[in-house]
């Protein structure tokens, strides 16, 4: 039994590894041959940061990178704000309401990209609205508030309805009750919903590529006008290595901040 | 007036209304009218008088089937042997198995084909390959996220009492593993399914234009300006997702997803 168990634990690591060293094959590929200066994928001509130097002096490329950060933040910060609002009241509105504007919710979750791009590209068409900043800006609020609005309302399922009264009661306004007791209870919703926004937002192209103005270029439509005919540009792959950094510290920070929250939980248990 | 706390919920319906309703109500309406503005089943016509358009509709159909089962096949032992204390203890390695999402989706796509390329297995003979690697390489994390999630839930002694009771490896993975896991796989899939049926960054990169899903499809027509046709195309998009929400709502209550945080 004993041994068998070690057998099936040695299986399982060498499966999980396997499949992890897969997933992430093209991206270290591409690390890997961001640190010498050729062309074409899969030839060495020597250590080089040319590549990084190169990426920083690409001004397209850099302006792309600046304008999917601008989005995704702009666009992060005002689905928060709306759907965090929403969730409140949505919270505190009679049922029959509650129920339809759940289900109406539910819509942006589950649509196609291409169709919710589609239906407000055709909108903004017949409106004669040219695509602007804030056309794109719409279409990625459509695509992230949802999930803001989902992030927050459990959060508000668990609040002590009396914290509202009681502050009521001891002389706060509504506005300020709201401010004061409410937000701070459900900000770790509110932060999720902001975290996952930027994440879809970073990601997209289908939204983007219907919705922004032509000269306006992110870093998902600067690349795909490239990839479609020729191989990945060599700069790209030093900024790979970048986004990779990045994530990967993120990684770090969001399994920390987990345990430190299951570490909490744990604690007010005991 | 007063304030009330439920008037704060104006702006996001006023939103949602304006954005998310009404335009699907256009669609509606381009999807059953002529170029004339005139309503008609012109377009239901065109569209299932032409084999093209079925075999489009079919084969994007068979990716996705093929997909969905795919990264089940991937994910199911990779999320199980995550979420099993006896093999992993650290939830670093679940995060990791997560974080391919978090690079630009443009980027790793076209890194796998320019890696398949290199090592000889090539876009341009081989598309229907290449597509679906491409399709299970972005779609596998998405799977893993909620059956991790089912998975944690799960109540392991059950798994144990299975065995005491005398049931081998394959029963307790039918019996009791898999049906425990339901909701999980049926989000899972619900994840997949759809998405690659619309998507078409991934096949129009993977296989130089040789493999057209639904997606690039809809995206193809419409950008030759013709908004009714295009939009009966979203119309049936729409009415798969209705299907396949319908049916994922049905075996999912109770199970609440997975997230990030």
């Amino acid at each position: 039994m004993k041994k068998e168990n070690i057998i099936s634990k040695i299986f399982a690591k060498i499966f999980l590894y396997t499949m992890l060293l897969l997933m992430f094959l093209p991206v270290l590929t591409l690390i890997f041959f961001s640190f010498t200066e050729t062309e074409i994928l899969g030839e060495w001509d020597g250590f080089s940061f040319g590549l990084y130097s190169d990426l920083f002096n690409n001004e397209s490329l850099m302006k792309a990178i600046f304008n999917t950060l601008l989005i995704a933040f702009v666009s992060a910060i005002v689905s928060t704000i709306l759907g965090t609002l929403g969730a409140i009241g949505v919270f505190y509105s009679r049922k029959k309401a509650k129920k339809s504007i759940e289900t109406m919710t539910q819509l942006p979750v589950v649509n196609a990209e291409i169709v919710m791009a589609l239906s407000l590209a055709i909108v903004f068409s017949t409106l004669n609205l040219s695509y602007s900043f804030i056309t794109l800006l719409i279409g990625h609020v459509v695509l992230t508030v949802a999930f803001v609005y989902l992030n927050v309302k459990p959060k508000l399922v668990q609040l002590d309805p009396n914290t509202y009264e009681a502050a009521l009661d001891l002389g706060s306004s509504s506005f300020g009750a709201l401010c004061k007791v409410i937000i701070p209870e459900i900000s770790s919703g509110i932060i999720s919903g902001f975290i996952i926004s930027i994440t879809l937002s970073l990601d997209d192209f289908v939204i983007t590529q219907y919705l922004k103005e032509p000269s306006f270029e992110t870093i998902s439509t600067y690349i795909q006008k490239i990839v479609v005919k020729h191989p990945i540009p060599p700069e790209v792959r030093a900024l790979t290595s970048l986004i990779f950094v990045v994530v990967m510290i993120g990684v770090i920070l969001v399994t920390i901040y987990n345990n430190s929250l299951a570490n909490k939980n744990n604690g007010g248990k005991k | 007036m007063k304030f009330k706390r439920k008037f704060l919920a104006i702006p996001y319906v006023i939103f949602l209304v304006g954005f998310v309703i009404i335009p699907v109500l256009f669609i509606f309406y381009y999807a059953f009218t002529n170029k004339a503005g005139q309503f008609s089943f012109e377009n239901v016509e065109k569209f299932f008088s032409d084999e093209t358009n079925i075999n489009v509709l079919l084969i994007s159909l068979v990716y996705a089937i093929f997909n969905t089962l795919i990264c089940l096949l991937l994910g199911y032992p990779i999320a199980y042997i995550l979420a099993n204390k006896k093999y992993n203890r650290s939830p670093i390695l679940y995060m990791l198995f997560i974080m391919p999402t978090w690079i630009n989706f443009v980027i790793r796509t076209s890194a796998t084909r320019d890696l398949l390329n290199w090592i000889g297995i090539s876009t341009g003979s081989m598309s229907s390959i290449t597509t679906m690697i491409g399709l299970v390489y972005n779609y596998l994390p998405f799977v893993i996220l909620p059956l991790y999630t089912t998975m944690l839930k799960i109540d392991t002694y059950q798994l144990e009492a299975s065995y005491d009771l005398g049931a081998n490896k394959s029963t307790t993975l039918f019996k009791v593993l898999i049906p425990m896991t339901l909701p999980g796989i049926i989000s899972a899939a619900t994840m997949v399914f759809m998405p690659t049926l619309s998507s078409y960054v991934i096949s129009d990169i993977l296989s130089e234009f040789n493999v057209v899903l639904f997606g690039s499809y809809i995206d193809l027509y419409f950008n030759q300006a013709n908004w009714n046709f295009g939009s009966f195309m979203a119309f049936i998009m729409l009415c798969l997702i209705l299907v396949s929400v319908l049916i994922s709502r049905k075996s999912e209550k109770g199970n609440e997803g997975g997230s990030v945080l």
